[in-house]
């Protein structure tokens, strides 16, 4: 990991736990920033965390493995999370990850081999007015059909 | 039909907390700061206003517990971790209404007697994150939120906390653990949060929707709002509509509407031929009878539940088998993995449904199916596993045929 990556994380942690007086709670805020930040939680940071906060490894793996969003694994430029919940179901959701999964040739959870997309497989995302609907970082795009998300992976291709 | 929680909704720039405050916006909060916090409390009560999130538990009494609790210090939590399947109601209020959120958190703080707020909101709102933030930095600026507020003498501050991607967490026990720095596990129940929540100090946690009642009744007070809606449970509810429905979308409708009303007047009707509804997302029953009346208890008495208010159509064309197998397949990805009934019921009746689904059903599992359910509902430690079969037994109940069909043919 070089320098620049750390500072991308270590200075918002650093006022994260200031805020929180050190202290457990401020373990998910300290890990969403450091995903947020560099799209993976790396070996350092959790290093850093755990001296910090006097935490056992065990229990920063623990909070990391539980939660859907955090992840140790190098994730995509884009992730791309595609609900299967029951509204999304019932308006084809599973059209749309075949899809999903022919056009980017990745299954659930993988990255692409150009470390471009993410795709996961998420419960709800509140957007069942909007179904099918999928989620791509931060951009909601909704009332999908199979050429919609076929036209969102190629502009994201063509952005880079 | 009068609206509380939607009334201002398509105001532009709401979020702004000038724009909110030309609305009316704070005005409760004046009022609420020269009452007794007493007097605010049995305003509350007699308005008879229910926690909104699903367990409908009256907000009132909720806060009375807090209050007279000791101990110290108290906090006011807000449980925006909206994740129920079918459920984006909060959603519209956090992204559009913010500051009647903030508003009504220090009406709520100054009630219960706590100098501290949280609001927990799901990771994946992030649009809503950041429209909270810049809201609560506006209060602060304006002197709503921090130290003598108003020169009431009182106290608060509020804080984004979000999620990450657990479904689980917007139990509310659970979601203390997370607020911790910990893995969503639930914790066992008594003591209730009002004595011991967050930090095991005594906590009220409320629903986005349900605090968001609190300045239209502080400032009409609780017997205009009683009046609304059904006698069984007052106010207005915000009904989501989802599935297979032409226009799904959030409604604000008084208590009491049938379901019937729901699908034909404001969903524009159920796409394709109507064949069954979940009335509070993938956690309830479902309902065929579409003369049931949309309230807790008229819900409850019709086998199922209100819960969040998530209603989901289907139609006829679709296989109640699938249904119940992608509701399972949700709560299977979902379950803490903490207390076995859960994890395992879950996983084994994902499993059996599985079969189901692909034709290679076996007749002992579709009884099997609704013992599983009883065990589950018996003996898991928290909510998701005690519903988590709800769906799928219902859909027995109502749709065994559609089981029998799946059943695998011995010479075959």
């Amino acid at each position: 990991m070089s320098e620049r990556d750390e500072s991308m994380w270590k200075e918002k942690i650093d006022k994260i736990m200031e805020g929180r007086s050190r202290t457990r709670s401020a373990l998910l805020p300290c890990l969403e920033a450091v995903q947020r930040e560099t799209g993976c939680i790396p070996q350092e940071a959790i290093t850093y965390i755990r001296k910090e906060l006097d935490v056992p490894s065990v229990n920063v793996y623990g909070v990391i493995t539980f939660y859907g969003m955090l992840t140790t694994k190098k994730q995509g430029k884009y992730v791309i999370r595609v609900c299967n919940s029951l509204p999304c179901y019932l308006n084809g959701s599973q059209e749309i990850i075949e899809v999903l999964k022919d056009e980017l040739g990745i299954g659930n959870g993988e990255i692409t081999s150009d470390e471009k997309f993410t795709l996961e497989e998420v419960a709800c995302l509140g957007l069942c007015d909007k179904a099918p609907a999928i989620m791509v970082n931060e951009e909601i795009c909704e009332n999908l059909t199979k050429e919609k998300v076929r036209d969102i992976i190629r502009i994201k291709r063509e952005e880079g | 039909m009068e609206k509380i929680l939607l009334k201002d909704i398509d105001r532009p720039n709401l979020n702004d907390i000038g724009i909110y405050i030309d609305g009316g916006g704070y005005k409760a909060l004046e009022k609420a700061l020269k009452m007794n916090p007493q007097k605010v409390i049995e305003e509350v009560k007699n308005s008879r206003l229910v926690g909104r999130g699903g367990a409908a538990f009256p907000t009132g009494l909720k806060w009375e517990f807090t209050r007279k609790e000791k101990n110290e210090p108290k906090f006011l939590i807000c449980n925006a971790d909206e994740g129920e399947p079918g459920t984006f109601k909060d959603r519209v209020l956090l992204k559009n209404n913010p500051h009647l959120l903030i508003e009504s958190m220090i009406i709520g703080g100054y009630t219960i007697g706590a100098n501290k707020g949280f609001i927990y909101i799901r990771g994946e709102y992030f649009e809503e994150i950041k429209r909270l933030n810049e809201a609560i930095e506006q209060a602060r600026t304006e002197g709503y939120l921090g130290e003598n507020i108003l020169n009431s003498n009182f106290s608060f501050d509020l804080e984004v906390y979000c999620g990450a991607g657990a479904y689980v967490c917007g139990e509310e026990t659970t979601l203390f653990e997370s607020l911790e720095g910990k893995r969503g596990c639930s914790r066992e129940r008594p003591p209730f949060p009002t004595q011991s929540g967050y930090m095991n100090k005594p906590t009220a946690i409320n629903n986005v929707e349900t605090l968001c009642n609190l300045p239209a009744i502080i400032n009409n007070g609780a017997e205009w709002y009683s009046k609304i809606g059904s006698p069984n449970s007052p106010g207005t509810k915000l009904f989501c509509i989802s599935g297979q429905i032409n226009r799904p979308g959030v409604y604000e409708l008084p208590m009491g509407i049938t379901l019937r009303e729901l699908i034909e007047n404001y969903g524009g009707g159920a796409k394709g031929e109507f064949k069954a509804a979940l009335p509070g997302g993938v956690s309830s029953n479902l309902l065929t009878d579409l003369d049931v009346k949309l309230d807790y208890k008229s819900v409850a008495d019709a086998g199922s539940m209100l819960g969040s208010g998530a209603v989901i159509v289907i139609n006829s064309e679709m296989s109640i088998v699938d249904v119940a197998r992608n509701c399972l397949e949700f709560f299977t990805h979902e379950s803490c993995g903490q207390c076995t009934p859960c994890r395992e019921g879950t996983r084994r009746a994902n499993e059996i449904l599985g079969r189901f689904v692909e034709g290679k059903g076996r007749t002992e599992d579709i009884d099997f199916l609704l013992e599983l359910g009883e065990v589950m509902y018996d003996a898991s430690r928290c909510g998701l596993g005690q519903a988590a079969m709800n769906a799928a037994t219902s859909a027995v109940n109502l749709f065994r045929d559609e089981f029998t069909q799946q059943v695998k043919n011995k010479e075959g």
